[in-house]
């Protein structure tokens, strides 16, 4: 049995990316991720071919990010809201350019500067945009430090496979806090099957036609194809890679839905509630895109109401609605800000769908 | 069982590095362990604080609102979570910093000149551990064989001379 390590969510996070063969790392500082920064610059130059750069910028990481990934390597920066919407012109791009690439955003109150204290506000960025275009990022959230780690080598072989940018959507508590991790006993998890990247710039060697990558395609018809073909890709990983956990749901009159910490405090009230003898059950979406709108869409054929709990002025309850087709109401349970609700508070919500 | 530990005072004064040695024995124990500190500006001179929570089952919520077991170490931190103890939970204070008493009768408190001792020991800077020696003393928590090894995983490799002398706090904590 592998060693429980005690390690910051933040840290299992860097550790993850080490593992996963990540060797080009990019980033500025910013609270509440910079442990993760903290971390590659004390590992990556003892690693061969390790590559630790502090940027002067966001914008400069991730686009040290689009030049790492277009040499056909495993390369990852992290930031915290504000410092990601910095970066947003970069995720567009590496989208334009079919780059796998993993970005890490340790979410902190907005808008602006905001706070540094645990938000989950920059949902709509991560899941239907936040650079300009048609495109998605495959978005996963832990919910605590173990699947920090675990999400982390995830969100590489999903970048590989779909030739996509993998976001680990995380927040100040899940990156602060500190839990048990057991790392895999293989050191090369992800690598057992590499993806082959033949479009990656490795140089011909006088021995095939140049690759190109590149984003520009002045052809509207050429462009259309591009992106038709880039959302066919995005149905496979819709089809394929859709993850969640349910919880008691299958007696459940009320559902909840919550991601990331939320879920935890969730899970204590939904105790509390089953404790009243309420049957409330909890789905926790573990990729936020793909979205698992299937499985929302069954409970909804049971189930009497939602209970959406998030940091945010309740941004993920939208997509609740739109996967159960508004067929159930989906209550709000939400603080923004950095303020955290309590468990009690989530129950004081639940009662209040149990009364209907 | 869950045990929802508080550890509140100023930045500096080790309650992160209190809370983490206590994580660590239970992790040591087998038991769900979660750690986390607060991280804003308190961190530099303000009021600091660090939930730590030792289950038995799957841990909910990081957050320690209502403590089974408060280590306060300042009057701030104090008068703020001492309302929140639990019934029949434990207060540990350092009573060389906070001159207050608490007037509940419904929890078990425990009043520890512990940076007076440390520094009458010459130990500067382990309150915490005498603090945390004391709890270990009047509360089932830990077994006393896992304290050692815990103390291993939590002082860093490159601190080992620590050890000792944390062993120690935590030793004249249970003393006093």
């Amino acid at each position: 049995m592998p060693e429980k390590v005690l390690m910051k969510g933040n840290e299992a996070i860097a550790e993850a990316a080490i593992r996963s063969g990540c060797r080009h790392y990019f980033g500025y500082p910013i609270t509440p991720q910079t442990e993760i920064a903290a971390y590659m610059a004390k590992r990556m130059p003892k690693l061969e071919d390790g590559c630790f750069l502090q940027a002067e910028s966001e914008i400069a990481a991730i686009n040290m990010v689009i030049g790492a990934s277009a040499a056909g390597k495993r390369a990852m920066t992290s930031s915290s809201s504000p410092g990601i919407a910095l970066k947003s012109e970069g995720l567009s791009y590496l989208a334009g350019c079919d780059l796998p690439a993993v970005v890490v955003n340790i979410q902190r109150g907005g808008p602006g500067l905001g706070g540094i204290q645990p938000s989950q506000a920059d949902y709509f960025q991560a899941t239907k945009g936040g650079g300009h275009g048609d495109y998605h990022m495959a978005v996963l959230a832990p919910s605590g430090v173990q699947e920090m780690f675990d999400l982390t080598c995830l969100a590489f072989d999903i970048a590989d496979r779909y030739r996509i940018t993998s976001m680990v959507l995380s927040d100040g508590i899940l990156g602060q806090m500190m839990e048990p991790v057991t790392f895999p006993e293989e050191e090369t998890l992800n690598n057992a099957v590499p993806v082959e990247k033949s479009w990656a710039l490795t140089g011909t060697h006088g021995l095939r036609p140049p690759n190109i990558v590149n984003s520009l395609l002045m052809d509207p018809l050429e462009l259309e194809r591009s992106v038709v073909e880039r959302f066919a890709r995005y149905g496979e990983i819709a089809a394929r890679e859709t993850r969640w956990e349910e919880m008691l749901t299958d007696d459940a009159d009320i559902v909840i839905a919550a991601y990331g910490a939320t879920a935890r405090i969730a899970a204590n009230a939904l105790q509390a509630a089953r404790a009243q003898g309420i049957k409330v059950g909890l789905l926790r979406p573990i990729t936020l895109w793909p979205f698992p709108k299937a499985p929302l869409l069954e409970l909804a054929q049971r189930a009497k109401a939602f209970v959406c709990v998030e940091l945010s002025m309740g941004q993920m309850a939208e997509d609740v609605e739109l996967a159960i087709r508004c067929q159930k109401p989906v209550l709000r349970c939400t603080r923004t800000g950095g303020v955290v609700p309590s468990p009690d508070e989530v129950l004081a919500k639940i009662l209040e769908a149990a009364k209907g | 069982m869950t045990t929802q530990l508080l550890f509140a005072g100023f930045g500096g004064q080790g309650l992160l590095f209190a809370g983490k040695f206590l994580a660590y024995a239970g992790l040591i124990e087998g038991r769900q362990v979660s750690w986390l500190p607060s991280y804003g500006p308190e961190m530099r001179g303000g009021t600091a604080n660090c939930s730590v929570i030792l289950s038995d089952e799957p841990i909910g919520s990081p957050i320690v609102l209502a403590p089974d077991i408060l280590i306060a170490m300042n009057l701030p931190s104090y008068r703020k979570f001492e309302p929140m103890v639990k019934p029949n939970g434990v207060l540990l204070v350092d009573s060389a910093l906070i001159g207050e008493q608490s007037a509940r009768q419904d929890i078990s408190a425990y009043y520890i000149p512990a940076t007076q001792l440390a520094s009458d020991e010459n130990m500067p800077g382990l309150a915490n551990m005498i603090l945390t020696g004391k709890l270990l003393s009047v509360s089932p928590l830990l077994k006393q064989e896992t304290i050692p090894a815990a103390m291993a995983k939590t002082v860093p490799a490159r601190k080992q001379a620590l050890l000792e002398q944390n062993l120690r706090a935590i030793a004249l904590g249970r003393a006093a």
